[in-house]
């Protein structure tokens, strides 16, 4: 199995020089300004959903920072994670899907009109689903399905049409081969659209506890089959672009994929060690937690081989520094997510704030740094504009720091908390040790807003020079 | 088309899209189907009333759950929450209307304490009323969000309307606190958050016997420090100065003072309501105590009563509540038989 494609074999430099970005590549006009939409708008709820996450993040520090009913905690904090998920995630790897799925099967994109519809209907999705959750509407208070369906129904069908349209452009691709990434990236839409479709029928979680078994099972499969597939598929085909050589192994890939569609299936109860669901399925879900040590170790393991012998691309690119640390942060999370599986160490860390030193460590660190290498390794050979080497620069390193700065002091403080429950403290004791921890991840989060402006400052640098211009060099 | 995943793209994703729907049906679908076909809720329990749906409606709207499990683990830890979780507890809980799905209660963050039992554990409505307006009013250093705009202000509240007062520091500065309908649906959801005994329906014997359960299970570790700031502190307040006009302060009070210690154990095992303390009447109600802390517990938290906060009163032993206890026991079952 260890041909090579005849993608990789294809001889297009992309140059990685930290000081310039070399050719622009050749693609449709069209192309472009879809794909640029995408990410300017996934840019603007970037801002919009971490500057949400910095208020509800002091709000633990100072809980009198205002009564108004639209701005309390409770409302706000599901308009953060949502507008993180569907409008920044979920957009920007769109975004980058729309590029790399056409340039693997060289064509062009099934249908452009389709591409701007699905834009559409997500971010109008996005937009009312925040108004919505700020009224205080929401579908039953759970995680990453709070949008009610009539709402989000507009963002599964933005997400059917995505799916359908990749599926045409590869159907029709000019190559013998489904390269890898496409696996990765269309399963990845097929799957969302499964997995959100159960979430939302009803008949089978009417009453009682049913509606926590889909629970687990639905708030799993969102990171694990939307977020994760998406950011590796993707990386599969950056990271050997970039370093301009082949990837590492390729049937180290395919593996991952079929014990990723698998295992990760199974473990979504993980969310409900100890709770009052049928024991087996707690039981399936811990076990095949320890399973997903092969998916994790398989996919970081041929990316890190593939790295192996460029080190000095890396000192010179100011993208590839970002796919380091999303690998990186990939098998760290998961590898934690795996210790937080087994009841022993759940009974300490479970309810605590190590989830959610955990859920940033994954969704930022691991996923949103890898789209942010795909967007700094792709949108400048686009447009032709680079961002300022300085404020890329910038962005990596309060990022970078940012996340560590939130989430140790998370950890450790979540271990504390666990600790106090376990020691029989009063409950209060687990309260007020916190605060240290809290200005801890108050300060992190400042830095990575900062970080954000720059980066939304970065995207309008890299905007398209001038329409006409392009218009001249797509033609010329 | 060849057996090929690598060239073949209906096979491939084919195989993606039914196997993922495969394997979904298997682990979440069917599970929650024959979850929901044995619901079944636990005998002793009673059908929400509208008003508590109501009340459950704005714990949702308002994010409570974000910050409040409804999940007690059989584990050690979680002892002091209640019994265990059963998934009987949730049985009543069903699809709120055509738009919402199923409220999910259970939570996956403990910001603030569990709420399975807390109707049992903080049953006075003033109480709750004060902690929404303003936790901070009952709970000095709780970091639990207000919630002003479930009450409003008004000059010359209805006789019919629910009135509340705040201490000074935190009432409006002219005019009435009244709580509106949905601040009066939310505390009669939580205060209808008990749990029922699991089989059996509620009889003084299960009660018994699982009272007893759990203090062979406490005897461990009792100190009255923590077990005031986990019964009591909540009214009476860490300083034990408890909150103008709803709650007493225990400094210097004549029962927790007196040489004498029945009454300071009565109002302990038995509660209180409605009786004026030197003179002052309070709007609280203290609930009792006899069910949930075994006489050694009572004892402790009794003598960190009487030498904190500047009491030096006398001690007490786990006899003196037994005693207490037995005496009243006895003098029940004679004034039944006359
Ligand atoms: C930011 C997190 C947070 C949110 C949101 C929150 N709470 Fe709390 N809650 C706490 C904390 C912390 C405590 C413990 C300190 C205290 O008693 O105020 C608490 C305590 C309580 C208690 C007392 C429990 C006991 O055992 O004494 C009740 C009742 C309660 N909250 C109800 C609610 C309701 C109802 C809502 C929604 C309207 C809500 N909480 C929203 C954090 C939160
Ligand atoms: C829900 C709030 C609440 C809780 C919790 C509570 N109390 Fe009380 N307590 C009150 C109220 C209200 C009164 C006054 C009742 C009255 O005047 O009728 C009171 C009265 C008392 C008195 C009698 C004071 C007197 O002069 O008669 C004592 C003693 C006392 N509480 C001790 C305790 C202890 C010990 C605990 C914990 C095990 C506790 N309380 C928990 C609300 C509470
Ligand atoms: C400026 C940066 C950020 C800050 C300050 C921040 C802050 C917060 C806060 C305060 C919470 C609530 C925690 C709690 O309930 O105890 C939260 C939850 C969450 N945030 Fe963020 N956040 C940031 C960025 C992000 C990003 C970029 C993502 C994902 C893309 C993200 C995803 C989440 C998720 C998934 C949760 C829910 C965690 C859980 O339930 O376990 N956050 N965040
Ligand atoms: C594959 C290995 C992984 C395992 C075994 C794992 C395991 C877990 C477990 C057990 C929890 C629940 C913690 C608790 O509530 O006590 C959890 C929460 C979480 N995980 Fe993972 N994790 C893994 C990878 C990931 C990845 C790759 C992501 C992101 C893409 C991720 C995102 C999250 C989020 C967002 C939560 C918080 C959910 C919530 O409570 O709202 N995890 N994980």
């Amino acid at each position: 199995m260890e041909k090579k494609s005849a993608v990789l074999s294809e001889q297009r430099p992309l140059t990685v020089e930290k000081s310039k970005v070399g050719e622009r590549i050749d693609t449709s006009l069209e192309s472009i300004r879809l794909i640029f939409s995408f990410v300017a708008l996934s840019a603007f709820w970037l801002v919009f959903g971490t500057l949400v996450g910095e208020y509800v993040g002091f709000k633990f520090v100072w809980p009198e920072l205002d009564s108004v009913s639209w701005l309390s905690f409770g409302r706000l904090r599901p308009v953060h994670t949502n507008v993180l998920f569907w409008g920044f995630l979920s957009q920007a790897m769109i975004a980058l899907a729309l590029y790399v799925v056409p340039r693997t099967s060289q064509r062009e994109l099934y249908s452009y009109r389709l591409g701007w519809t699905s834009l559409g209907l997500m971010n109008i999705s996005v937009l009312f689903g925040v108004i919505s959750l700020m009224m205080g509407i929401n579908n039953g208070g759970q995680e990453y399905r709070e949008i009610i369906w009539p709402i989000f129904a507009l963002f599964a069908g933005g997400l059917i049409l995505v799916a359908y349209n990749l599926y045409k452009t590869i159907a029709d691709r000019k190559v013998t081969e489904i390269y890898i990434s496409n696996w990765y990236i269309l399963a990845a839409c097929l799957w969302t659209i499964i997995l959100v479709s159960i979430a939302y029928l009803p008949g089978y979680q009417k009453d009682g506890i049913s509606q926590t078994v889909i629970q687990g099972y639905y708030m799993h499969q969102g990171v694990g089959q939307w977020f994760t597939p998406m950011v590796l598929g993707l990386t599969y085909y950056f990271l050997p672009k970039l370093l301009n050589k082949p990837i590492y192994s390729y049937s180290l890939g395919v593996l991952a994929f079929w014990t990723q569609m698998i295992f990760y299936t199974m473990i979504g109860s993980h969310h409900f060690v100890f709770s009052p669901i049928p024991w087996w399925i707690q039981t399936v879900a811990i076990v095949f937690s320890v399973g997903m040590i092969v998916p994790v170790t398989a996919g970081t393991g041929n990316f890190l081989l593939t790295m192996k012998g460029s080190w000095r691309s890396f000192a010179r690119s100011y993208s590839l520094p970002f796919i380091l640390v999303g690998v990186i942060f990939y098998a760290i999370v998961s590898y934690q997510g795996t210790l937080e599986a087994f009841r022993s160490l759940n009974k300490v860390w479970h309810f605590t704030n190590f989830t959610i030193a955990h859920s940033h460590m994954s969704m930022y660190g691991f996923v949103a740094f890898l789209i942010w290498g795909g967007i700094y390794g792709l949108i400048p050979r686009l447009t032709g504009s680079e961002p300022p080497q300085l404020a890329v620069g910038a962005h990596f390193w309060l990022a970078l720091i940012g996340i560590l700065v939130y989430s140790i002091p998370l950890m450790i403080g979540g271990t504390l908390q666990g600790l106090s429950w376990i020691a029989g403290e009063s409950f209060m004791e687990s309260v007020n040790l916190m605060t240290p921890y809290w200005v801890w991840r108050a300060i992190g989060g400042t830095m990575m807003f900062l970080s954000h402006l720059i980066f939304a400052y970065n995207v309008w640098k890299m905007r398209p020079s001038t329409w006409e211009k392009l218009t001249q060099v797509s033609q010329s | 088309m060849k057996f090929d995943f690598h060239k073949n793209h209906k096979l491939l994703f084919g195989t993606i899209f039914w196997g993922f729907i495969f394997l979904s049906l298997i682990i979440s679908v069917l599970p929650a189907l024959w979850v929901q076909r044995e619901n079944e809720p636990l005998p002793a329990s009673e059908p929400m009333t509208d008003i508590e749906r109501k009340g459950l409606n704005v714990f949702i709207g308002e994010g409570c759950v974000y910050c409040h499990t409804q999940q007690v683990r059989p584990i050690e830890m979680d002892e002091n929450w209640g019994r265990p979780s059963a998934p009987g507890d949730y049985a009543r809980i069903d699809r709120q209307d055509i738009w919402r799905q199923t409220p999910a209660v259970l939570g996956s963050e403990r910001t603030g304490p569990d709420l399975s039992n807390v109707g049992e554990r903080q049953p006075s409505a003033v109480w709750h009323y004060m902690h929404l307006y303003n936790p901070r009013s009952v709970v000095e250093e709780s970091i639990m969000p207000s919630y002003p705009w479930l009450f409003e202000v008004k000059k010359s509240p209805g006789s019919d309307e629910t009135v509340v007062s705040m201490p000074e520091d935190y009432a409006p500065e002219q005019g009435q606190l009244v709580a509106t309908e949905k601040a009066e649906a939310l505390v009669a959801y939580l205060q209808s958050l008990k749990q029922v005994p699991m089989d059996a329906p509620a009889s003084s014997v299960s009660n018994e016997e699982t009272s007893k359960e759990i203090s062979e299970s406490q005897k461990k570790t009792i100190d009255g420090a923590s077990i005031y700031s986990n019964n009591c502190a909540s009214c009476h307040q860490n300083n034990g100065e408890g909150v103008q006009g709803a709650f007493p302060s225990l400094v210097g009070d004549p029962v927790v003072t007196d040489e004498d210690p029945t009454d300071h154990i009565r109002a302990v095992l038995y509660g209180m309501q409605g009786v004026p303390i030197e003179g002052e009447n309070y709007s609280g109600i203290m609930q009792p105590f006899e069910q949930t802390l075994s006489d050694e517990e009572v004892a402790a938290v009794i003598n960190h009563e009487r030498t904190s906060w500047g009491n030096d009163a006398p001690t007490i032993t786990a006899e003196d509540v037994a005693e207490v206890r037995n005496n009243d026991e006895l003098n029940e079952i004679t004034a039944e038989e006359e």
